[in-house]
């Protein structure tokens, strides 16, 4: 396919990590913040493609995977409802919350739709005048305008039994909250490239600035990581720290000026609590007044609810970029895919699940995780 | 979750938040939403998420992963590696 399969040469892969080779002296660790990255990085062993100097560690960017226990919980308990059809993308329904996920829910006869795109929605409350549909609207600021326009459209056309589950969170606030943790070993980040599609990268500017870390926005195919990755590395040993865009065939330095209007419109920056990191400032997004009416929670009551995580899971140091999956105990024996402790592992994109799907059998044979 | 993909845009049709598109994904045409990316014209390659079309291909930029490469190459045979840095290479 044009612009992806250029992208995945095998020859200029190899290129470019001999190039990256020839420019690293010292060890750098570079943190990939996008899960979609990760899931490339794994799954096309660019990591170990990388001379030994060179640490990639795996960052929050799977809204999935941060989405806190009782959001979960809270979604069961509204998709549970004899009068509601639960609709959400494929990845959130496998997801464990405290008891049991919306999967469970489906099977018990519970009508949870998985769907490609949130405006379907509308459709489906028009067709069900006597149902209330409810999307889970889970992800960062790239799945933001979907979500914006389908409530924005549903207010324009008077959709009344329409709400969604905001799940938003934000970037740059937990590449700040990284940074600014007492233990941070992060040196330079792979910003994701989706998200700076839609948002620009101005935002990243003060804090490269503050911390004194190179930020290369970068795209997901293997050719774009690893020029990412030399853009990084070549900063990194030139002692600079600026922002870089390796993705200009789709990032704009203002982003998406239409998308950003209608997030806008429709959502406030609030604080937002992150699954194994806890609460960050300012770092998700909520209805905006004017758009109150549709927001779930408030309209099934669903608000003062809280869950406890399990307390064996890593999660959190993992997406910190404290520890690999591979330094989990419980790593693909009382965690898998199957029967997952914490949400890194349920999701595609959680560095637990790539990992398991592309590494357990290295790992579990040198003993690496017992 | 941000997992968006390359397509060209095969027809359009309505305007504004409404304008939609059939996209071709490697023969696998599927409806997509403009409303994003009113500049997109058919022929075009826009990069898809969840139903919208979040930014047409640039593709003058398309290149330039491979321009790098070269650029990189160049320089590597005109050795701009810092003398310090090759000393530590060296004693690696």
């Amino acid at each position: 396919m044009k612009y992806i399969s250029e992208y995945r040469d095998p020859v200029a892969a190899q290129e470019f990590a001999q190039t990256i080779r020839r420019i690293t002296t010292r060890p750098w660790t570079i943190m990939e913040i996008c899960g979609g990255q990760t899931h490339a990085i794994v799954k096309f062993g660019i990591d170990e493609l990388l001379p030994k100097e060179i640490t990639l560690v795996h960052g929050p960017g799977c809204p999935v995977c941060v989405t806190p226990l009782e959001l979960i919980d809270k979604a069961v308990q509204i998709a549970s409802r004899p009068d509601v059809i639960f609709c959400s993308f494929g990845d959130m329904l496998r997801v464990p919350g405290s008891k049991e996920d919306l999967f469970a829910v489906k099977a018990r006869g519970g009508d949870v739709r998985v769907l490609y795109t949130p405006l379907e929605c509308l459709k489906i409350a028009r067709a069900n005048p006597d149902k209330q549909v409810v999307f889970f609207a889970v992800g960062f600021e790239t799945t933001a305008p979907a979500h914006a326009m389908a409530v924005y459209q549903a207010k324009q056309q008077g959709i009344t039994n329409f709400s969604i589950i905001v799940s938003h969170v934000l970037v740059p606030p937990a590449m700040e909250a990284i940074l600014s943790a007492e233990v941070c070993k992060v040196q330079g980040f792979l910003a994701a490239g989706h998200v700076c599609t839609i948002m620009g990268y101005d935002e990243y500017f003060p804090v490269a600035e503050k911390h004194k870390v190179p930020i290369v926005v970068t795209g997901f195919e293997p050719l774009d990581i690893l020029q990412g990755i030399a853009m990084c590395v070549a900063q990194l040993e030139q002692g600079r720290h600026e922002v870089e865009n390796q993705y200009t065939r789709s990032v704009k330095k203002d982003g998406n000026l239409p998308a950003r209007a209608l997030i806008r419109e429709v959502f406030r920056v609030v604080h937002r609590k992150w699954r194994g990191i806890g609460e960050v400032p300012e770092s998700g997004l909520a209805l905006a007044p004017e758009y109150a009416d549709f927001d779930a929670e408030r309209r099934f009551g669903v608000t003062e609810y809280t869950a406890a995580e399990s307390p064996e899971c890593i999660s959190g140091d993992i997406m910190r970029g404290l520890a690999k999956p591979s330094d989990c105990k419980a790593f693909g024996t009382r965690c898998t895919p199957e029967k997952p402790l914490g949400a890194p592992m349920v999701s595609n994109e959680g560095a637990c699940a790539a990992y398991y799907r592309y590494r357990r059998a290295e790992l579990l044979t040198v003993g690496k995780a017992q | 979750m941000c997992l968006a993909i390359p397509g060209k845009i095969l027809s359009t049709d309505g305007e504004d938040f409404a304008r939609l598109a059939r996209v071709d994904f490697g023969g696998i045409v599927k409806e997509v939403n403009l409303a994003y990316v009113p500049e997109a014209q058919i022929g075009n390659y826009v990069i898809v998420h969840v139903g919208f079309a979040i930014s047409v291909v640039n593709e003058a930029e398309a290149n330039q992963v491979f321009e790098y490469l070269k650029q990189m190459d160049e320089l590597g045979e005109l050795g701009e590696l810092s003398p310090e840095a090759k000393a530590a290479k060296k004693e690696q």
